[in-house]
């Protein structure tokens, strides 16, 4: 497979996509984790929700 | 479960838990295909092997207008109906449709470069897609400048279903007016102009990349349940411990 005289404008409009797909990814990936920490972390403090569940429940 | 039962935000998360992993993969096959047959296409006679980039610009191009699509709907869900899970899909969605646009505005101005001999034209088409991406870019700033989420939801749903105004003029900017982009290829009156071998990898890259939306949307709306509960414990906790022990 040959890009021609444009392939660098081809490979990195296919790099820069894979980055930015890449970077929303981790970011969701990350703030889910950072989501759950903070929840565990408040659980731990004894807060219950005011259904009286748990803080880390959940479904 | 019913349409209903999603109004309820527990049960949105137990039915996210079960989707994501299997829309997660779908998303990641449905790309690899894509990916090859993109790899695989011929040259087209004219633009020679940087029409593979139409096969990422395309896509992205196509979301970053029905992501905004998604996000009216969730703001006359949130200012019509009062659905509890409207302003947060607004509020999920408005990142990966920048993320979407940004995408679209380099590689179109990566295609630009070769075919029309500049990166960039203040023509109508670019300039309306640069304005798109602008309005995403305020709304993030507005969900972060208020920090009452439910104040913050129905400022960002009056810019929203404001803002819906250029998606028309997106879409019928190649024909309204003289510009440097190509008109409508795909969806026109009379059906596609592209050929088969180019048209079948940009249908199953638009399919990749509408699931990879999916995805992360539902992952993106989980997290921001997620944060409100965070939110809404920490004022309990502030609350309890003002009133001291009984």
């Amino acid at each position: 497979m040959s890009l021609g005289p444009y392939a660098s404008f081809i490979v990195t409009s296919y790099l820069v996509a894979a980055g930015v797909v890449l970077i929303l990814i981790a970011w969701i990936v990350v703030d889910y984790r950072r989501q759950k920490q903070r929840l565990s972390q408040l659980d731990a403090s004894g807060v219950v929700r005011r259904s009286g569940r748990s803080a880390t429940e959940f479904r | 479960m019913t349409l209903v039962d999603l109004a309820n935000p527990t049960k949105f998360l137990t039915l996210t838990a079960r989707l994501l992993p299997w829309l997660a993969a779908a998303t990641a096959v449905l790309l690899l295909i894509g990916l090859y047959q993109s790899a695989m296409a011929p040259d087209d006679y004219q633009q020679g092997a940087t029409v593979k980039i139409m096969f990422i610009h395309v896509p992205n191009a196509w979301l970053s207008m029905f992501v905004w699509g998604v996000m009216s709907l969730a703001a006359l869900g949130t200012l019509v109906w009062r659905h509890p899970l409207a302003d947060v899909a607004a509020k999920a969605a408005a990142p990966i449709g920048a993320a979407f646009t940004f995408l679209a505005l380099v590689t179109g101005s990566l295609w630009g470069r070769p075919m029309w001999g500049t990166y960039w034209e203040w023509d109508a088409r670019l300039t309306s897609v640069l304005i798109l991406f602008l309005m995403y870019l305020g709304l993030i700033a507005l969900w972060r400048a208020v920090e009452d989420p439910s104040r913050a939801a129905r400022a960002a749903a009056i810019l929203t279903l404001v803002g819906a105004i250029n998606l028309p003029i997106i879409k019928f900017s190649v024909d309204w007016w003289n510009t440097l982009h190509q008109p409508a290829s795909v969806m026109r009156m009379g059906g596609p102009v592209l050929d088969r071998a180019f048209l079948i990898p940009l249908l199953v890259m638009a399919l990749a990349f509408s699931l990879l939306f999916v995805t992360l949307h539902l992952a993106a709306m989980r997290n921001e349940i997620l944060r409100r509960r965070v939110r809404a414990l920490q004022l309990m906790q502030v609350a309890q411990a003002s009133q001291g022990p009984a």
